[in-house]
């Protein structure tokens, strides 16, 4: 786990290397300023930039979409123009660019590994260190008149506001949750409604996140099929392809816990009853096993290998869910923890006891027993 | 939404507060109010423990055991040791 988190953090570095040397096609222009020339960035989105969102929403992509830390402008801002802080992956940059079209302004964007602002703030990247290291390499304080910065207020978990004034002289204020309230909270003479503090998780947001569930749950699918297969497709004289076919439904099944645990559940989350995001899959995945199991006729298999099925996909789909609590903007450790507590040894008891179930339906097959 | 309920480590020391409504400037959810020159915490369930509100109090008024509320983060701080930590590829509302 380690390594890999080297590994992850390095690729970031290497392509911003890589992008230092070309200027990347945001970049409209410079600014003279006293502080040298200033990036100025386009506040519209091209169509490499609209396909990078989606990249980045469905892959391993977004580990490398990353811009350059540094002072960028957008519009003619001057010396008294406001400065938003912003994190270097390259969707946060875009979002906050886009937000302050028509606007004169500084974007100051800190190096956070090319991770979002609000992860990157709880893992200590987006930070009151990075950002009094920021403003000075940047000399911003030679760019603007005005000792403010205006930061995301999710970054608020990572910055510690009377540090950072205390460190450099600039006044962190934090601004809305989302950059598209920029225009009116900078209209509003620089005040956030209530609404503008709030975090939303809507349909939307929950749909966009959906693709990063049901890849990692695909990549273990493989195994899952493997076995599936290999358990089918033994026989005393050895492992047979065309039995191996029998093991098609739970196949089929465990496509569709993926389904109700990494989409159907984070899509319907309000929804579903529970709190519990072990019980939301659990519940989504007897749903649907229900009429599955019945398409696939389940009811005309032995006793154990509908018990394993009953017993194993509404957990599968259930364990699956959980993982949505790392997406959510609402799921706090302890209660991830409280439901880890108890799901984990759930979640064994019940993989052994549908596999010994599983066993027993091939030993019935054999007529063993 | 909300999520369980009465798990949350966060406390508000009250007799540390001055009533300078950092907290409730910071938090994505809405738990703090100052009434009377003094923060309150509205709804205990709504909180997810970021730790935005101990970090910018001033004051020290305010504890949480702040962390990931991320299964996969948790999972592997049980299997290969350390604090829970997101590693930020397989999602993004924690990382978006």
């Amino acid at each position: 786990m380690q390594e890999l988190n080297i590994r992850r953090y390095q690729q970031p570095e290497a392509a911003q290397s890589c992008a230092a040397k070309v200027k990347p096609e945001y970049v409209t222009g410079t600014i003279p300023t006293q502080a040298g020339e200033i990036p100025r960035v386009s506040s519209s989105w091209s169509r490499a930039d609209r396909l990078g969102e989606i990249k980045s929403r469905v892959g391993a992509f977004r580990m490398r979409y990353t811009v350059e830390p540094g002072l960028y402008a957008v519009g003619e801002p001057g010396r008294d123009s406001d400065v938003f802080a912003s994190a270097n992956y390259k969707l946060s940059f875009d979002i906050l660019r886009r937000a302050l079209s028509g606007m004169n302004a500084w974007i100051l964007v800190l190096d956070t590994n090319g991770i979002n602002v609000w992860c990157a703030a709880g893992k200590g990247t987006f930070s009151t260190a990075e950002m009094v290291k920021r403003i000075a390499s940047s000399k911003l304080g030679e760019v603007v008149d005005h000792r403010v910065i205006i930061a995301p207020q999710l970054g608020a978990v990572g910055v510690r506001a009377r540090q950072v004034e205390k460190l450099s002289g600039f006044k962190v204020r934090f601004g809305p949750v989302d950059a598209a309230d920029i225009p009116g909270y900078v209209r509003a003479g620089h005040r956030k409604t209530d609404a503008m503090r709030r975090v939303k998780f809507t349909l939307k947001d929950r749909l966009v996140l959906t693709p990063m569930e049901i890849n990692p749950a695909m990549k273990q699918y493989p195994w899952f099929a493997a076995a599936i297969l290999l358990v089918a497709g033994l026989q005393p004289t050895g492992i047979i392809f065309a039995d191996a076919l029998k093991g098609l439904p739970l196949l089929l099944l465990g496509l569709l816990a993926v389904f109700t645990g990494a989409f159907v559940t984070p899509a319907l989350l309000p929804f579903v009853p529970f709190r519990s995001f072990a019980l939301k899959g659990w519940l989504m995945g007897m749903i649907a096993l229900i009429p599955a199991a019945n398409m696939l006729d389940l009811a005309g298999k032995s006793l154990p290998y509908q018990a394993a099925s009953y017993i194993f996909f509404p957990m599968a789909s259930s364990y699956i869910a959980l993982q949505f609590t790392g997406s959510t903007t609402f799921t706090g450790m302890s209660g991830v923890k409280k439901e880890l507590k108890i799901g984990i040894p759930v979640y064994l008891a019940s993989t052994a006891i549908a596999t010994l179930l599983l066993v027993a339906s091939k030993l019935i097959d054999w007529r063993i027993l | 939404m909300k999520y369980l309920a009465n798990v949350t480590t966060i406390r508000l020391i009250t007799d540390k507060c001055v009533g300078c409504g950092k907290c409730a400037d910071v938090c994505p959810h809405g738990v703090f109010v100052v009434e009377g020159g003094k923060a309150a915490i509205t709804d205990r369930d709504k909180c997810m423990e970021c730790g935005a509100c101990a970090t910018n109090c001033e004051f020290g008024a305010i504890e949480v055991e702040s962390g990931v509320g991320c299964a996969a983060a948790i999972i592997n701080s049980i299997i290969y040791g350390g604090e829970p930590s997101c590693d930020c590829t397989g999602s993004s509302g924690c990382c978006g």
